[in-house]
């Protein structure tokens, strides 16, 4: 959330149109809003006194754990809706099932705030297919965004041991319950969007569990945190 | 202000006696405080400067997110980076209510864009000032906004309807920006050592590029005579200044913040601030494109434009097939 959060925020007064920069900056909103409640939450159950700032501001890239399509540089608008579509189809579903979650605090996070998603859904979804069904040039860079981005959605599905363990627990489903679904979906709007699926099943893997990210992260990382960092302990 | 150079056609008022009986009908409803609506009969010379001033105002507010956007990936907590998204998110929602002003004027979005992009309107001079230090977010709340309130307040009451109703809720989110910004720099004037060096950095580079965002001094300013007439422009350049002025002072005060002014004193005679003019030569330069940001800003603001074409083609087209698909089922 944070991570998606801060790309879309980097489009805030450069958008295509007006409109889509107030779109964009919406969005980028309740992501944030979502990290604050998600690490707030996550600082929590740490028990070690770690605020949502610091989790967000005072950690290095190997304790960050995020999908690694969303740490990935904005490059185009097409890359940026594709992006958002392939997240927000996965969200919605996720968000309903840990809004039945057995952790209250889950629960009620997962109700709060796949609301939100639920609109990013259709609008990603709309404009994914407005910008594959427009013109020529649309198409194609559509079509490139999906080809560029294809490799990094199955990381989405990928279940680890702390999935397996939450399961166990009805905390939150496996995510690889949720990849039939999302599969469906994804198919139907590629093909009122005149997009092609690419024909390959490989995914990296690793930004989930910290493992793996791309050279992008740290950037992103040394402009996000720089005051936290260049000045420790002031308050803001 | 977000409109500082407005050039207004008639240098003088042309007294009443010498109107059509149209215009003198028209000048009547403005003096008994009556709102002009896009399809009431109205001067073209009336609707000329209404174009350039809304026009100007409008690109100030998307040439203005510019500054700001460039700390958002920066802000230091989560809390700061939502307020200022937020913030630079009504900036471009205030550029959309005031270009759908102007379109009622008969004149497109597009087309203001172009000009914009060609140099042939303006925007306000302070954006063309580069935000060094995260305390140049608190600078331009407090200073820039506060600027903009003394101008736009009394524009809530300006003659043209649309215009008028666009300035309410614009002034209305404005104060809140306003206030957002006094906070920031309330928290570095209080903070480290390191925080109160940079909030008096911002102030120090902030001040006079505030204080010019009122236009030129009335003396230089010959324009002014007509817009006030038609009640496009409410107070004269000086007297907002002016106000401005004894409004910050204290302000500054508080924040244990000095104002770069030597000069800056209460006057018990006038019951005001003495204080010292910006420099009118740096002013004209910044204006004429000469100010250390206008190439960077205008640069940004067309790369955007240009990047998004195909975007905005995109969805032209794609809204043209579906209404032709609708057709023909």
């Amino acid at each position: 959330m944070l991570v998606l959060g801060h790309r879309t925020s980097e489009w805030c007064g450069v958008a295509p149109a007006l409109e889509e920069d107030i779109a964009l900056a919406n969005i980028a909103l309740d992501l944030i809003g979502q990290a604050k409640l998600w690490l707030e939450y996550a600082g929590e159950v740490e028990d070690a006194e770690r605020t949502a700032n610091t989790l967000a501001f005072r950690r290095d890239f190997y304790d960050f754990r995020n999908l690694l399509m969303l740490e990935l540089p904005n490059e185009d608008y097409a890359r940026t809706i594709i992006r958002h579509f392939l997240f927000d189809a996965f969200q919605v579903p996720w968000l309903e099932a840990l809004a039945a979650s057995s952790d209250e605090t889950i629960s009620s996070i997962g109700q709060k705030t796949v609301k939100e998603a639920n609109y990013h859904l259709e609008r990603s979804q709309d404009t994914v297919v407005a910008l594959g069904d427009g013109t020529e040039e649309s198409n194609t860079r559509m079509q490139k965004a999906l080809h560029d981005l294809w490799p990094y959605a199955g990381e989405m599905f990928q279940d680890d041991e702390i999935d397996r363990m939450m399961q166990g627990e009805s905390i939150a489903p496996l995510p690889s319950s949720m990849k039939k679904a999302w599969e469906l979906r994804v198919e139907r709007v590629f093909n009122d969007a005149f997009l092609i699926l690419p024909d390959s099943d490989f995914s990296h893997s690793g930004g989930r569990q910290g493992i793996r990210h791309t050279e992008h992260l740290g950037h992103m990382l040394a402009s996000m945190q720089f005051l936290q960092r260049a000045y420790p302990g002031a308050s803001w | 202000m977000y409109a500082q150079m407005v050039k207004s056609t008639g240098e003088t008022v042309v007294a009443k006696e010498k109107l059509s009986p149209k215009e003198r009908e028209f000048q009547d409803r403005i003096d008994r405080g009556e709102k002009i609506e896009p399809k009431d009969w109205m001067p073209e010379e009336y609707r000329k400067n209404l174009i350039r001033q809304i026009g100007q105002h409008a690109h100030s507010e998307i040439v203005g997110q510019l500054p700001e956007g460039n700390w958002i990936t920066r802000a230091p907590t989560l809390e700061r980076k939502a307020n200022l998204l937020a913030k630079v998110q009504d900036e471009a929602g205030h550029g959309l209510y005031l270009y759908c002003a102007a379109e009622t004027l008969g004149v497109s979005r597009d087309e203001l864009f172009d000009m914009l992009h060609k140099g042939k309107m303006k925007y306000s001079s302070i954006f063309n000032y580069p935000t060094l230090t995260w305390a140049d977010m608190g600078a331009i709340g407090w200073l820039v906004d506060g600027a903009a309130i003394m101008n736009q307040v009394p524009l809530q009451r300006t003659s043209y309807g649309p215009y008028a109703r666009a300035m309410v809720r614009i002034c209305k989110e404005e104060s809140f920006h306003q206030r957002q910004g006094f906070q920031i720099m309330l928290t570095m004037a209080q903070g480290t050592e390191d925080q109160k060096r940079m909030a008096q950095d911002a102030l120090n580079r902030f001040w006079y590029p505030s204080l010019m965002m009122f236009g030129p001094s009335d003396k230089d300013s010959v324009h002014s005579a007509q817009s006030m007439a038609w009640k496009i422009k409410m107070n004269s350049n000086d007297e907002l200044r002016q106000k401005f002025v004894d409004e910050i002072a204290p302000q500054a005060a508080f924040l244990g913040l000095n104002i770069p002014d030597d000069d800056l004193v209460w006057n018990e005679k006038t019951g005001h601030h003495d204080y010292s003019e910006p420099d009118w030569d740096e002013f004209f330069q910044v204006i004429s494109g000469n100010g250390p940001c206008n190439k960077e800003r205008l640069d940004a603001r067309k790369k955007a434009w240009n990047d998004g074409a195909w975007v905005r083609d995109g969805m032209l087209a794609h809204a043209r097939k579906k209404a032709m698909r609708k057709v023909a089922e």
